[in-house]
């Protein structure tokens, strides 16, 4: 009975909090609009969203329960081609897949929607059944990567997860299945979200569930493997199946961010999914502190706004003192991995460590209680 | 007959050199494998590095000291990662040390963007070893056939280093058993040291040969040939010597055949898919040491 009241409690709050979100970010547009030089943050915000989720997906395989697992862009990849395959205009795809007579997909789901549900409902609920479809097909690769993969142990399953992303990348460009996948050309003029509240809502629904499922009998499963796998083993958990479980569903929300990632770019293409989209996550990920939701929240929004945004005057040359030549283009970035080397080497538990921000309030009498020494 | 074999040789004769290099690469990874249980993902972009140093030297020296000086900076950068990056997690979860040398990476990756502005550049011409020669009536660099040569050469030069000296014996006990090794005595840090020295020294080598034939670098290039030479070590078993290099030289042959086939769309897809196999049917590779996992 407990465990329902604290869930449902959960569920209340996060929904509440979503919404305060949502209003914020539009609020956020308004403001944005009017003053300048903040557009920019428009689009961070948007990025940061989107990368929230995918570092939070990464999280609970790599952070919740201790499969290293390198597939992210792979399945990213096979979200953003679904959502953009699925959702071009049918009007516009003579011009997209302009050297394969249009390709072979003739239907919008966007556009089925809005026949029979309206101009302004039907394109939305077309756009989110897409992201759903992209998700499960991530999912369902998942499972079928996840067979022969997840008996394979730490970097053994990091070398075989990024080896099948590698894969992925080359079968979507492969020149047969590019009446589907356009080969090696762009897909683009598919329909996005132009505001950044729809981002809000849908990655905040999904990180819900992650919260969720991390508080379930399944998340203490898959924290107990992480912690060992034979005293889980020992315990009666079926190792196989939560492995997979965890597998399955972090591949949905990758497939899911995929997509979202496809309408930020507004443009998708099979080159840019390398296995430095991954690192990037996993980065993300270590800063925020492997194991604490939260932190790769917060840890998405400072990485893609100091990549991005707040480090921008680094590769100005024209910000350089008197007679030196440090500051070039690409100098944002040296300083950017100088610093999360320094993360990595010295504060090797990120941000948060292991905890989430509500505990941060809730026990600030009894921290420093125990320090987790490495094994 | 005769076009039979030349077809074969055209195909046969690049898959070995290229074999080579991936080899030489491999090395340096099954070795620091075998010692540190790391996969150290900076690899293939100190190979990289290897390549720009060379590009920049040879416009300040002649080629005679450019080649040295290349090889002397590469180790520089090899010892300088270990100490700086790998070293201060030695206690640290196995995870945390992959995590960092994927950071390095990405940092070295930053770094070569911003120093070369991120442009490709043409890798200088090697006199001799870039020089068209005749082999059973087919035209190649030189460098083809050095590659192979070379590579045995070094290799056995390694493995008597790894029988037949003190800090070999002190390589092969730290990797047979790191903790028992450090309460005999070993000075570990030096061990690991050397290993990296080694390896850089060959990625070194191998960045000469492979760049000669590709003729450009840019500062992503190293990832591909970085990650088959690593496939390559997980295929010959990782930690073994002489699976690095039948490893190498398999996936440079299989690729090229691949390609003479038509399909070198597939050529990088089937390296993977090669790993994934093997990982699944044996783990520890063809040479490999089972591993026995304790409570």
């Amino acid at each position: 009975m407990m465990k329902k009241r604290t869930d449902l409690k959960t569920i209340i709050l996060g929904i509440i909090l979503i919404a305060v979100l949502a209003v914020i970010s539009v609020g956020l547009e308004g403001v944005a609009k009017n003053v300048k030089g903040l557009s920019i943050m428009m689009a961070v915000m948007k990025k940061g969203t989107v990368y929230a989720l995918l570092a939070v997906s990464m999280n609970l395989l790599n952070g919740f329960t201790g499969l290293f697992s390198l597939g992210q862009a792979g399945f990213m990849l096979v979200g953003a081609y679904t959502y953009a395959i699925l959702s071009i205009p049918v009007a516009k795809r003579a011009g997209v897949y302009q050297y394969y007579d249009g390709g072979i997909v003739n239907f919008s789901v966007p556009e089925i929607f809005s026949g029979f549900l309206g101009d302004t409902l039907g394109p939305v609920i077309g756009m989110l059944l897409t992201l759903l479809i992209c998700g499960l097909l991530a999912a369902v690769l998942g499972w079928l990567i996840g067979l022969p993969a997840l008996r394979l142990k730490s970097d053994y399953l990091a070398i075989a997860t990024l080896g099948f992303a590698e894969i992925m990348r080359t079968f979507i460009q492969y020149e047969a299945f590019a009446p589907l996948t356009n080969g090696s050309n762009t897909l683009r003029q598919y329909p996005t979200f132009k505001h950044l509240y729809p981002y809000v809502i849908v990655v905040g629904l999904c990180i819900l569930f992650i919260v969720l499922l991390v508080n379930s009998t399944y998340g203490r499963a898959f924290k107990a493997i992480r912690d060992d796998e034979i005293a889980a083993e020992a315990m009666g958990i079926d190792l196989a199946k939560h492995k997979m479980l965890a597998f399955v569903t972090s591949s949905f929300f990758a497939g899911l961010g995929g997509g979202l990632m496809a309408m930020y770019m507004s443009s998708v293409q099979a080159k840019g999914f390398t296995s430095a989209m991954t690192y990037e996550i996993l980065l993300m990920v270590v800063i925020g502190g492997i194991g604490s939701i939260s932190g790769s929240i917060i840890a998405a929004f400072l990485f893609i706004g100091c990549s991005e945004w707040w480090l921008r005057f680094l590769d100005d040359s024209a910000n350089n003192i008197a007679g030196m030549k440090l500051l070039a283009p690409g100098f944002r970035m040296v300083v950017f991995s100088v610093v999360i080397m320094i993360i990595v080497l010295f504060f090797r538990r990120g941000l948060m460590g292991d905890k989430e921000l509500p505990d941060l309030f809730r026990r600030k009498g009894k921290k420093r209680g125990k320090e987790v020494v490495g094994e | 007959m005769a076009d039979i074999f030349q077809a074969c040789l055209n195909s046969l004769l690049p898959g070995i050199s290229v074999g080579g290099q991936y080899a030489l690469i491999a090395l340096g990874y099954t070795m620091v494998y075998g010692i540190l249980r790391l996969i150290n993902f900076a690899h293939g972009d100190i190979f990289t590095v290897a390549g720009f140093v060379m590009f920049y030297a040879v416009t300040a020296m002649p080629v005679y000291l450019a080649i040295p000086f290349t090889i002397v900076i590469t180790v520089l950068l090899g010892f300088s990662v270990e100490r700086l990056a790998y070293k201060p997690l030695r206690s640290a979860p196995r995870m945390s040390v992959m995590i960092s040398a994927i950071g390095v990476s990405y940092l070295l990756q930053n770094l070569m963007w911003y120093l070369t502005g991120g442009q490709p550049q043409q890798y200088p011409v090697i006199p001799w070893i870039s020089d068209n020669i005749q082999v059973f009536g087919m035209e190649t660099k030189r460098v083809t056939v050095i590659t192979p040569i070379l590579t045995f050469v070094l290799v056995i030069l390694l493995v008597t280093l790894i029988k037949k000296t003190r800090i070999g014996m002190a390589m092969r006990a730290a990797s047979r058993d790191f903790e028992t090794a450090r309460l005999m005595g070993i000075k570990i840090n030096s061990v690991i040291s050397v290993t990296f020295v080694i390896g850089s020294f060959l990625a070194a080598v191998g960045s000469f040969l492979f760049f000669s034939n590709y003729s450009t670098v840019s500062p992503t290039v190293g990832t591909m040939p970085g990650l088959k030479a690593f496939v390559a070590a997980v295929f010959g078993g990782i930690g073994s010597i002489p699976g690095a290099v039948v490893g190498g030289f398999l996936i440079g042959i299989c690729e090229n055949i691949i390609r003479a086939l038509g399909y070198s769309t597939f050529s990088d897809a089937f390296t993977f898919a090669l790993l994934i196999l093997v990982l699944c049917l044996k783990p520890t590779g063809l040479f490999g040491e089972k591993m026995e996992e304790k409570v």
